[in-house]
């Protein structure tokens, strides 16, 4: 049976890390998610599995150690929080032009600015629709809980290599912060430098004689050579549209009305849900787990058959531009948020409801 | 005697490195990066580790070093190369890595990055190329741009009240206790082309020994940038940057 | 079966790991739970706070505004959640340092005196497993067994020392336990 251990959303990132064969994590200090190095750093995985772990002098530093070291094939990671994001986006958009496989967390407070330490969905926008420049995507994945926080891990690494594409964790505060039971699943050893050449024949891995060297760039001044590059990484981008969409649904088999949320958001709009079902209101609720790709045809599926939706974000409205796009128009969608580090209750989203759906 | 029969392997006494590629250099005739290059390409190949090399370009006139030395190559963001080359070498310890950046790129918008390699000890090597000059973007004024020197943003001369000064980095990094080997050369002679290849191999070598950081400033002409022909261009440097930018070892820890 | 509990007292008296101890201990029993410090603007003012939510059942919202059982060490925390413990619930709470008592008639209130334990076992780190004694006499969600193997996952095997005083000290509060108001 599979270890059960109580852990903060933060330290079971860097348990994950280390025991699904992470080969380096760079970071830099940030509330709220110091745990994730300061964790890795106490259990010393470079004595156990190899793992290297890196205090860098500033975000900008350590996303381009993620870059440096995903050029080499390895299974690179770092983690941040939302003013720490701004800083790598740069970063970022690099290594999704040099299509490299890595994997970053962000631990959202709110903004804008240095903002608020407190938990936050403010930075979807960022997260979903770019935040560097360019065109590109990450993936966004959305835990709500601890044990996804872990989970998430080992999974972005696996959609990281499948599609040579960064891969965020968009998690919050309160994720971040909360403790919860997390299984340990068995542990896997990091790659071998065979493995590692043949999950990355692109990688810089130093040049034998006999293959052409390996060159990790994003630059190309040719107008032509760059458009058909837009459009490979946009054929890329329709591949993980069609595979990767993950969401979960809670009670919308014959629910009338629906809420669209992410993350601790999702979990607090369960609760909310069965308030109204007490009530003999049919309130359901539909979860985004992949952000990017977004569940657009379920949420469009479910539209068409309710009264109206909400989205529930801890933002001042920005899932909800994807959910009203995704709606089309079927049903009239709602929107509910707090910001500042205040978080709704289940009882405040349930009053908030009745309001938008003139119910009593 | 017709050319083919001169053209003999007995009688060759300078070729090309096999690791410079047949690509056609984009740099300016005069210009010493193409100098600075062989040099490389010469010392990878005499130590026989193409196969263990990694190399890190930067953003400037050399982002297309990958274009011309045959081994692996990381192309990093501005000023970022030293933050990619750390984590490639904590990765990977049994590879040789090195940077290769301009005075724009590692002493303007990469200071951070560079210190903290340096002061982290990282087992890497850093060539440093400065002439006192943004080339790529068309002769803007570097950190390491002399007072009074014209350049497109400074076209009146760089004035210190206005521009402030010429920055030292070398000199600085030299004060940090993780770096082994601190040098400044120029490749403007055979001789200081000889003298800069044996420092590039000892930074080389030395990154090889767990001993911290090695660091290789080439002070370099631009002539394009400086808007003087190749010969003029040598001449300036010796008679002008040089005064600032004295050539010679300036750390060794193994001496 | 689902318990949400808030534990609030002072930085210092052992919030936090009383209630890392209790969700230990669940896990132990196999059931679910969050434990989720005060992460919001109520952490301002000196106090710590901590709710622990325990389930038979995956649970849903880590944020809660009912709780069915609030064990409070300081007058402030008094004052904030007395009135938040749902109808027919559960208030433990730790007399010294009270100055306005518990008033609620609709809810079950008991008082232990947690320091005069920790006294007695001459260790003032074993305050909260005495106050944890007393929770775990009222409510008995959970079974002995699984509470010292919580302790154990808890503390390090090389303060073995520590985890019998502290289960001494978790056997003493559940002795000393007082119920000083029924529900009417």
């Amino acid at each position: 049976m599979a270890e059960k251990i109580l852990m903060k959303g933060n330290e079971a990132i860097a348990i994950s890390a280390i025991r699904n064969g992470v080969d380096g994590y760079f970071g830099y200090p940030i509330t709220p998610q110091s745990e994730v190095m300061e964790t890795l750093m106490k259990e010393k995985p470079w004595e156990t599995t190899g793992m290297t772990v890196l205090q860098a002098e500033s975000e900008l530093s350590s996303i381009n150690m993620v870059y440096g070291g995903a050029s080499c094939g390895k299974k690179v990671m770092t983690s941040s929080s939302s003013p720490g994001i701004s800083l790598m986006c740069e970063g970022i958009s690099y290594i999704a032009g040099a299509e490299l496989p890595c994997v970053i967390v962000d631990v959202m407070r709110g903004g804008p600015g240095l903002g608020t330490i407190q938990p936050s969905q403010s930075d979807y926008f960022q997260a979903v629709k770019g935040g560097g420049h360019g065109d590109y995507h990450c993936i966004v994945l959305a835990p709500a809980y601890a044990q996804d926080m872990y989970d998430f891990v080992d999974w972005g690494f696996e959609l990281a290599f499948k599609y040579r594409n960064p891969v965020m964790i968009l998690a919050d505060g309160i994720i971040g912060q909360l403790m919860e039971k997390v299984e340990l699943h068995p542990a896997k050893p990091r790659r071998t430098a065979e493995e590692i050449l043949e999950a990355a024949p692109w990688a810089t891995t130093g040049k034998p004689a006999g293959r052409a060297r390996n060159i990790i760039t994003s630059l190309s001044l040719d107008a032509n050579t760059q458009e058909d590059f837009n459009r490979k990484l946009l054929a890329k981008y329709d591949a993980i549209r069609e595979s990767e969409v993950k969401y979960s649904e809670y009670l919308t088999d014959d629910a009338e009305y629906v809420f669209v949320a992410f993350g601790c958001s999702a979990r607090i709009c369960e609760a909310a849900t069965d308030i109204l079902r007490e009530e003999g209101i049919k309130a359901g609720l539909i979860r985004p787990i992949t952000l990017f790709p977004f569940p657009e045809k379920e949420i469009s599926r479910l539209a068409g058959r309710v009264k109206s939706m909400m989205s529930i974000e801890l933002s001042l409205g920005q899932m909800v531009e994807d959910v009203r796009l995704a709606a089309d128009g079927q049903c009239p969608v709602g929107f509910y948020g707090r910001q500042g580090g205040n978080i709704y209750t289940p009882e405040e989203i349930v009053s908030e409801f009745k309001k938008f759906n003139n119910l009593k | 005697m017709e050319n083919q029969d001169i053209m003999k392997p007995e009688n060759i006494v300078y070729k090309k490195p096999a690791l410079l590629t047949d690509n056609v250099m984009h740099y300016c005739p005069g210009c010493s990066h193409g100098t600075v290059h062989k040099l490389v390409a010469e010392v990878i190949e005499e130590m026989g580790i193409q196969d263990r090399t990694i190399g890190i370009s930067p953003v400037g006139c050399s982002v297309f070093a990958y274009n011309y030395i045959d081994i692996d190559w990381q192309e990093a963001a501005h000023g970022r190369a030293p933050a990619l080359a750390t984590a490639v070498k904590r990765l990977c310890p049994d590879k040789y890595v090195f940077t290769y950046q301009g005075d724009g790129d590692l002493a303007s918008i990469g200071t951070a990055e560079i210190i903290h390699a340096c002061s982290r000890g990282e087992n890497i090597v850093v060539i440093f190329i400065n002439n006192g000059i943004y080339g790529m973007t068309g002769g803007q004024m570097a950190p390491t741009t002399l007072l009074g020197m014209k350049t497109s943003t400074t076209p009146y001369g760089r004035d210190p009240k206005l521009n402030g000064f010429p920055l030292k980095i070398t000199e600085m990094l030299a004060e940090l206790d993780g770096t082994a080997y601190i040098t400044r050369q120029a490749v403007h002679t055979a001789a200081a082309a000889r003298k800069a290849k044996n420092a590039i191999r000892k930074g080389f070598e030395y990154s090889a020994k767990d001993i911290g950081l090695s660091f290789i400033e080439i002070v370099s002409t631009c002539n394009s940038g400086w808007k003087l022909s190749p010969v003029e261009a040598n001449e300036w440097m010796v008679g002008h940057m040089f005064a600032k930018y004295p050539l010679g070892d300036i750390k060794d820890v193994l001496k | 079966m689902k318990e949400e509990i808030i534990i609030a007292g002072f930085g210092g008296q052992g919030v936090l790991s009383m209630g890392k101890i209790l969700a230990y201990s669940a896990i132990m029993q196999d059931l679910e739970v969050t434990w989720m410090p005060s992460y919001g603007p109520e952490m301002r003012g000196g106090t710590a706070n901590v709710c622990v939510i325990i389930s038979d059942r995956k649970i849903s919202s880590p944020i809660i505004t009912k709780y069915d059982t609030a064990i409070i060490l300081n007058q402030q925390s008094m004052d904030k959640f007395e009135e938040k413990v749902k109808p027919g619930g559960l208030l433990v709470y730790d007399p010294s340092g009270i100055t306005r008592f518990p008033v609620r008639k609709d809810i079950t209130i008991c008082s232990i005196d947690a320091i005069e334990v920790a006294a007695e076992i001459g260790n003032a780190k074993v305050y909260n497993m005495a106050v944890l004694g007393a929770y775990l006499k009222m409510r008995r969600a959970l079974r002995m067994e699984n509470v010292v193997k919580g302790l154990e996952k808890s503390i390090p095997a090389r303060y073995s020392d520590l985890i019998q005083k502290n289960r001494e000290a978790i056997e003493k509060g559940m002795e000393r336990v007082m119920i000083t108001s029924e529900t009417e």
